[in-house]
């Protein structure tokens, strides 16, 4: 029964680049929300983190680009030399062994590849940064980017692996997906955003019914959540590893200034049990 | 093939500290061990961030590479909506 909590967060840039530049009606419900997932972290009572995020071109290329790669190292530097973020650089504090397990367990089902040197970018640093958490992180990130990202059911059995390894485990696991949801990166459109697509998706989410979005054809889905609407891969990752569990939205709010559709949610782990 | 190699070539740029410092030292040199079409070479020259992205490099090369550069975020949107700034 290891598994304790299931999140899942948008990692703008702007959230912490630009903080301000947003109407504070459309960034307080983000930073609200940052601040309830934190004491729900908190109540989970984690040991480790299982941070799943999105590709941006800090790892890999296109000479090789894994779907999925787990970050096994005792230690990692994060965030890359972005200019961007607004995030001072840090060492991050790893758990290889867990990694190692984590990835071995996964590999039974889902193929994977795994770096001993691991490059953690805003994706991940962002909601640790918000989360103010300092629990060892094993990182998973998910190829959302470029070449042939796994299909969204595969991303699911990613996650379903992910829980059946873990839940063998004594220790207490974080999952916590980061990306998304509808993003038009860096590009001419940004600042557009796909609400229809946004609150469908987090339905589906919140409700425990990501199945009938594990087939959503990939250029229907970049049609209206944008090329970053790919990174709903690390959000479905969870929902297969919370396995039908509802739970809450904790904010959506479109920010055009932060150019994404940002939400915050947890899904409701039964059976995770207090200490 | 050719997209492949100037998106490699950022990437470098972006990525690579060695090659970020030749990117703003001898940049002609470095362009040239890149396997790029002359308008390709062209664009990477004066970092023209609008007709890199025509071409189809990815943009989340092209922003941080803008980032990198001191161009701002609202400058560098104005310059791929064509409205310089």
């Amino acid at each position: 029964m290891s598994l304790v909590g299931a999140f899942a967060a948008s990692h703008a840039p702007g959230i912490t680049a630009r903080p301000s530049l947003p109407p504070a009606v459309e960034s307080d419900p983000i930073f609200r929300a940052y601040d309830e997932l934190r004491a729900r972290v908190a109540a989970a009572q984690p040991d480790v983190w299982v941070v799943v995020s999105s590709e941006h071109w800090a790892n890999f290329f296109l000479d090789n680009m894994p779907s999925f790669c787990v970050g096994i190292s005792d230690e990692f530097f994060g965030p890359t030399d972005e200019k961007f973020v607004n995030i001072p650089r840090r060492g991050v504090r790893g758990h290889a062994r867990l990694a190692r397990a984590l990835a071995e367990g996964v590999a039974e089902e889902v193929d994977l590849s795994t770096s001993q040197e691991m490059a953690l970018d805003h994706g991940v640093m962002l909601p640790l940064h918000m989360l103010r958490t300092e629990l060892p992180v094993i990182p998973i990130i998910v190829n959302c980017l470029a070449g042939i990202p796994a299909p969204l059911h595969r991303c699911h059995a990613l996650g379903a692996a992910i829980r059946r390894t873990v839940d063998r485990w004594p220790e207490r696991v974080a999952l916590l997906g980061s990306g998304g949801l509808s993003h038009w990166p860096a590009m001419p459109e940004s600042g557009r955003i796909g609400i229809d697509f946004d609150r469908r998706f987090l339905d589906a989410f919140i409700g425990g019914r990501i199945e009938g979005f594990l087939r959503y054809p990939q250029e229907k889905l970049e049609a209206e959540a944008g090329p970053g609407g790919h990174e709903i891969r690390t959000w479905v990752t969870v929902a297969g590893a919370a396995n039908g569990a509802r739970g809450s939205l904790l904010a959506y709010q479109p920010v055009p200034a932060w150019s994404t559709g940002c939400a915050v949610a947890v899904l409701e782990i039964e059976g995770a049990k207090q200490r | 093939m050719s997209l492949y190699e100037v998106q490699k070539l950022l990437f470098h740029v972006n990525r690579d500290p060695k090659t970020w410092n030749r990117f703003l030292d001898e940049r002609d040199r470095l362009v040239a061990e890149y396997r790029l079409t002359e308008d390709e070479q062209h664009a990477v020259m004066e970092t023209d961030f609008r007709r890199l992205y025509e071409m189809g490099v990815h943009s989340l090369l092209l922003g941080p590479l803008a980032a990198a550069l001191g161009v701002s975020f609202p400058d560098y949107l104005a310059i791929l909506r064509g409205k310089q700034p």
